[in-house]
């Protein structure tokens, strides 16, 4: 039971940051960005290059990975998304879903890495420790204190640096960020740059458990309905609903019928819409326009 | 000595055109008003100056130097600020982290204190509210926020849009008295707009008369409140009588 518990809040915890690079450009942008997965599949390719090609340290790999996966998302905004700002919604949501396929794509041609499955080395192996009657995995262990530093973090950052509060002045009201002289391009710029970190992050963190592949990306399916039921635009709903989510489908992959498991994060998501329809931390007054 | 000069200017949102050459300026220290009814452009001068908007056609020149078409974030750093209409607050940041947005393009944290202090003098419940969202204060209280705000940034010319918008007779003559107050104190130079165009003259010391994108008259505001036409068209101070031939023809002239 509380080993399930361990293994969903785990898997949750991936989910939390994939929903959370959603959230973090959608409440910047007003835009849903499908390719979120796959900016994690790449993410998790770089990684793998860097540990496995390069034979660099595990923590080495997680900043090459995070940094240059920054400097994708930011050329994505600016060369893809920029020319077609003020476009409507569903034109720009087109456009990363079609940004999604190509990367897809492009790995896939990448030699080295192309349509194969890799594994992932990680430090922590696939040792457990024994703490009282549970057995502990380390990789889950590893996988939730990553997680809970990362999400430390990024509150840090959000709550206290200049930039941080830009970026949520940004989201809130751009007309008035403009006129705080706050650079609003550069900041949607940065948000893009940051939400795909968090992506390559969470690919690294996800890597050991499903191995590496151009399809990897797919996982986003999945995280998309832990945003909605955080409530989409809500952070703390995005990790809240990541959790809820991985544990939902633990518990259902234990004790209900084969296949259940995979619609399980869709029910989830019906049973909180109906019952509150702008998800558990939506704002329930929306901005003034 | 003035600090801003627009000339000729023109800006249009798509195909309608909002400003049909606007020519006017603002001496340093002074607080000008242009008045106007609803659409009559008011607000897109203001944006036009902040660079929200591009002109199509004609130069604005604040502090000697040309800014039209320039980002709105270097005309901030230029030393413009501006009070948005609406107020525009950021309602999930709290007043305090608000403020410090206000003075985003700075980085002198001694200055930026001193000028924290500055603003609660002139707005003591803003210090009361300093954790508490922008978003849970009232109207005059975000009002009084969105001109402190735009204090911060330490401007050399602010640029007030409607400040008394949405306001209680008793409020917006609190706020119109803190205006004063600021250009007095800290010899600012305001541009304001305003529909409340009795309040308005009171305060600023010059005033343009704008109408479908067109200045149609200018003068001191001493004397704008004594003209006829602005009595009666912005004051609401009817002439005796409904002659309302008469007053059709006067209108018309000013187009």
């Amino acid at each position: 039971m509380l080993q399930l518990l361990l293994a969903g809040v785990a898997q949750g915890c991936v989910y939390a940051l994939v929903a959370l690079g959603f959230v973090l450009i959608y409440k910047a942008t007003e835009t849903v960005n499908f390719a979120q997965g796959d900016l994690m599949m790449l993410g998790g390719f770089f990684a793998l290059t860097a540990s496995v090609m390069l034979g660099w340290p595990y923590w080495a790999t997680i900043l090459f990975a995070v940094a240059a996966m920054a400097a994708v998302g930011m050329l994505i905004e600016r060369v893809v998304l920029r020319p077609v700002l003020g476009q409507p919604a569903f034109t720009v949501v087109m456009i990363t879903i079609g940004v999604g396929y190509v990367l897809r794509g492009v790995v896939t041609m990448i030699p080295g890495w192309g349509t194969d499955t890799y594994t992932f080395p990680t430090p922590f192996a696939d040792g457990t420790f024994k703490f009282g009657e549970v057995i502990f995995a380390e990789q889950q262990v590893a996988v939730i204190v990553m997680t809970a530093a990362l999400v430390a973090v990024l509150y840090v950052f959000f709550r206290y640096s200049k930039l941080g509060v830009a970026m949520q002045a940004t989201s809130q009201n751009q007309l008035a960020a403009a006129y705080m002289g706050i650079p609003v391009r550069r900041v949607n710029m940065m948000i893009w740059g940051l939400s795909a970190g968090v992506a390559a992050f969470a690919g690294i963190l996800l890597a050991p458990a499903t191995f590496v592949h151009s399809n990897m990306g797919f996982i986003g399916l999945k995280a998309f309905p832990a945003a909605v039921v955080g409530g989409f635009g809500s952070v703390p709903g995005a990790i809240v609903g990541g959790l809820i989510i991985g544990l939902v489908e633990a518990f259902a992959g234990r004790y209900m019928p084969e296949g259940f498991k995979d619609i399980a994060a869709y029910v989830v998501v019906l049973a909180v819409l109906m019952i509150k329809p702008s998800g558990i931390f939506g704002e329930t007054a929306r901005k003034k326009v | 000595m003035n600090i801003l000069e627009l000339a000729n200017v023109e800006a249009s949102y798509g195909p309608v055109r909002a400003l049909r050459g606007v020519t006017l300026a603002v001496p340093k220290g002074k607080i000008v008003t242009v008045l106007g009814a609803n659409g009559a452009g008011k607000s897109t001068i203001l944006k036009t100056i902040s660079g929200i908007i591009d002109p199509n056609k004609g130069q604005i020149r604040f502090a000697g130097e040309e800014i039209q078409r320039r980002d709105p974030a270097w005309i901030v750093r230029r030393g413009i600020g501006h009070v948005p209409e609406g107020r525009e607050v950021f309602p999930l940041l709290t007043v305090d982290e608000n403020l410090r947005m206000g003075a985003y393009t700075r980085g002198d944290a001694a200055g930026i204190a001193q000028d924290l202090e500055m603003v609660y003098a002139y707005f003591p419940i803003l210090k009361e509210r300093f954790r508490q969202e922008a978003g849970l204060l009232s109207g005059g209280q975000q009002q009084m926020l969105a001109i402190s705000r735009a204090l911060l940034s330490r401007p050399k010319l602010m640029l007030m849009d409607e400040p008394s918008l949405g306001l209680s007779p008793l409020l917006t003559r609190e706020i119109f008295r803190i205006i004063g107050l600021i250009n007095r104190q800290q010899g600012m130079t305001i541009l304001l707009v305003e529909q409340n165009a009795n309040m308005a003259l009171e305060v600023a010391d010059y005033g343009y008369v704008l109408e479908v994108g067109r200045i149609v008259m200018e003068d001191t505001c001493k004397r704008l409140l004594e003209k006829e036409d602005v009595q009666e068209f912005y004051l609401g101070m009817k002439a005796q009588g409904v002659r309302g031939q008469r007053r059709w023809k006067k209108k018309k002239q000013w187009r």
